[in-house]
């Protein structure tokens, strides 16, 4: 039985600061890299990460091995590793603490991932309000590149690969991986209908990889420890791994914790994030950021992995946990999330652009006193349609929209009936903070 | 007209790149350092730097949200309407910071020192309510914190670290 505290991904956190490229060679960093380009094919890298049962950890879960092993061994030269470090899921902020606690970690991630598909150049791709971590990343990159871990001829192989930081102009479709293709290219970033085959048509057409900086940052782990012990790292049979659970609403300490993958959703509000706020109770949670529906109570004790999750009709996403209390009203959220989504749609294909505003205006009303009955088969019908767009976007911006009809319904009726929000002006009770 | 230095430092950083285009947003926000805001002229020598057309590089500019097509402050003040935020008061946090500078949202104090601009998740949840100031964060705010940090960034002579 692994400890609940097992640290991997936080094992060389400072109190404050990020750690130092030699903090990080102590805890046994770049031996991976090192071993991997002495001894291992890229292709073992691969299995090994396939082995390892690791899943992407930006929001879709697919399975990292796979998606490594797509690209060909035969495809086209140069081939590019995008570490997605865009984060900008509402409610999700777990890179960001990831990547001011260990850079080196996700660098020697993204290093690995470059060997394994045979990349030549890696590319952090960061939004603007992580400045600070784009300089921090640049920073750490040339204390790589001086230790010869980046660069010609890596350790004296053949393989040579390098990294620069991409800044975004912001805006949250560039995490979609199509979009920030698009977005690197210098073109207006929009997703691209069907995906074109990014293992082979990426970048400049050319064979691509897009992972999530904490998916990457697993990778040395899994070839310094093997894949069992990265698998026997969760709680779950299906899951693989720690995970970086983003905590924050009402609870007592919000914060990004690491746990063992399946945790359940009550343990990590309860342990890790010190229980609910004083004079709160626990209404429901959004498990992994906007564009996933809401968990009522029913759903407390559930193991927070893919698998699970899944199996209860939910969706982990980032993992990032927003939490409600019973003062929250959950129409009134439903709109913030919904203007959300209406404001970043990129406007391309017409479910989204048209479909969101008027799910939008549905809600408006509602919360407003403006509600009618015939409203809510109006926001079950609209949800539906947003599966015809191009991208992954409407969907999720549909998902709490659908927790909402699915879990609260009632809520919904009552500001109908009262022709009013039962919760007051805001929605939401401001009496408790923080502070 | 951007200066000559200027210029030569952006030919340069184009030169080295792979493909041109790729620099087009770190051109963008240059030019936006150096005239305060991306204006007409900075679209139009953004594309002749690269090549690109002004119409290609004005629908890059008006699709994100850090490039900025009009005038702003020395500080520009994205304040998030993330449902965590949202959570926290952000509304009246909101009002409270416009009432406070006398400003709707998106304008520009008359000393030129303070633009409002609401702002998705800036990834700051853990202490919401919070807002990003020319790339730093200032969280768990209270109409107290607001007041403070309004003072201290009337007392900072020189842009912040991260300022573009």
């Amino acid at each position: 039985m692994i400890p609940v505290d097992v640290k991997v991904l936080f094992k060389n956190a400072q109190p404050g600061r990020p750690a130092t490229f030699d903090e990080y060679c102590r805890g046994g960093g770049y031996q991976a890299l090192s071993e991997a380009i002495r001894k291992l094919a890229p292709k073992d890298v691969t299995r090994k990460v396939k082995d390892s049962g690791l899943r992407g950890r930006g929001g879709a879960g697919f399975p990292a091995g796979l998606k490594w092993a797509g690209i060909p061994e035969k495809a086209g030269f140069p081939r590019y590793v995008i570490a997605n470090t865009d984060e900008m899921e509402p409610g999700t902020f777990k890179d960001r603490v990831l990547v001011n606690t260990d850079p080196h970690m996700v660098i020697e991630g993204t290093i690995l991932a470059g060997y394994a598909v045979s990349a030549q150049r890696g590319i952090f791709f960061i939004r603007p309000s992580y400045e600070t971590d784009a300089e921090l990343l640049e920073r750490e990159l040339q204390v790589a590149r001086a230790a010869g871990y980046l660069g010609k001829n890596i350790l004296g192989s053949d393989f040579s690969f390098d990294i620069v930081v991409h800044r975004s102009g912001g805006r949250y479709i560039c995490g979609e991986a199509t979009a920030q293709v698009n977005a690197i290219m210098g073109n207006r970033p929009h997703p691209i209908k069907g995906g074109p085959h990014m293992a082979e048509q990426g970048l400049w057409k050319r064979p691509t990889l897009v992972n999530n900086v904490e998916t990457l940052a697993c990778a040395p782990h899994i070839l310094q420890h093997g894949p069992e012990w990265f698998k026997s790292l969760a709680k779950t049979e299906t899951g693989a791994g720690t995970k970086l659970y983003g905590v924050s609403g009402k609870v007592h300490q919000p914060g990004c914790y690491e746990l063992p993958m399946g945790t359940r959703l009550g343990e990590i509000i309860e342990e890790a994030a010190g229980g609910m706020m004083r004079g709160s109770e626990f209404k429901a949670a959004l498990p992994g950021g906007a564009s996933t529906a809401f968990m009522p109570k029913q759903y407390y004790d559930i193991e927070m992995d893919f698998e699970a999750l899944k199996k209860a009709g939910h969706r982990l996403g980032t993992g990032s946990i927003v939490v409600f209390d019973r003062q929250s009203c959950l129409v009134a959220a439903t709109l913030n999330l919904t203007e959300f989504f209406v404001r970043e749609s990129c406007g391309l294909c017409t479910p989204c652009r048209e479909g969101l505003p008027f799910i939008r205006d549905l809600l408006w009303r509602i919360e407003n006193g403006e509600g009618k009955e015939g409203f809510i088969p109006m926001l079950r019908e609209m949800s539906a349609h947003m599966r015809h767009a191009y991208c992954a976007f409407a969907p999720g911006a549909a998902e709490p929209v659908e927790g909402l009809l699915l879990y609260f319904e009632e809520e919904i009726r009552e500001h109908i009936s009262q022709r009013k929000c039962p919760f007051g002006e805001h929605g939401t009770d401001h009496a408790e903070t923080h502070h | 007209m951007m200066p000559e230095g200027l210029r030569k430092e952006l030919e340069a950083r184009i030169k080295e790149a792979d493909h041109a285009r790729e620099c087009v947003v770190d051109v963008m926000y240059a030019l936006q350092k150096h005239y305060g805001y991306l204006s007409d002229e900075a679209v139009l020598e953004v594309a002749s730097l690269l090549g690109m057309t002004a119409l290609e590089v004005d629908e890059l500019a008006t699709f994100y949200d850090f490039i900025y097509r009009e005038p702003v402050g020395k500080y520009v003040i994205h304040a998030c309407d993330g449902v965590v935020c949202w959570m926290f008061g952000e509304e009246s946090l909101l009002d409270y910071l416009c009432n406070k500078l006398n400003v709707t949202v998106g304008e520009t104090t008359p000393d030129g020192l303070f633009t409002v601009l609401p702002t998705v998740c800036i990834g700051y949840c853990d202490h919401a309510p919070a807002v990003l100031v020319n790339g730093r964060f200032y969280g768990s705010l209270t109409p107290e914190k607001i007041d403070a940090m309004i003072e201290e960034l009337k007392r900072v002579p020189s842009p912040l670290v991260a300022d573009r």
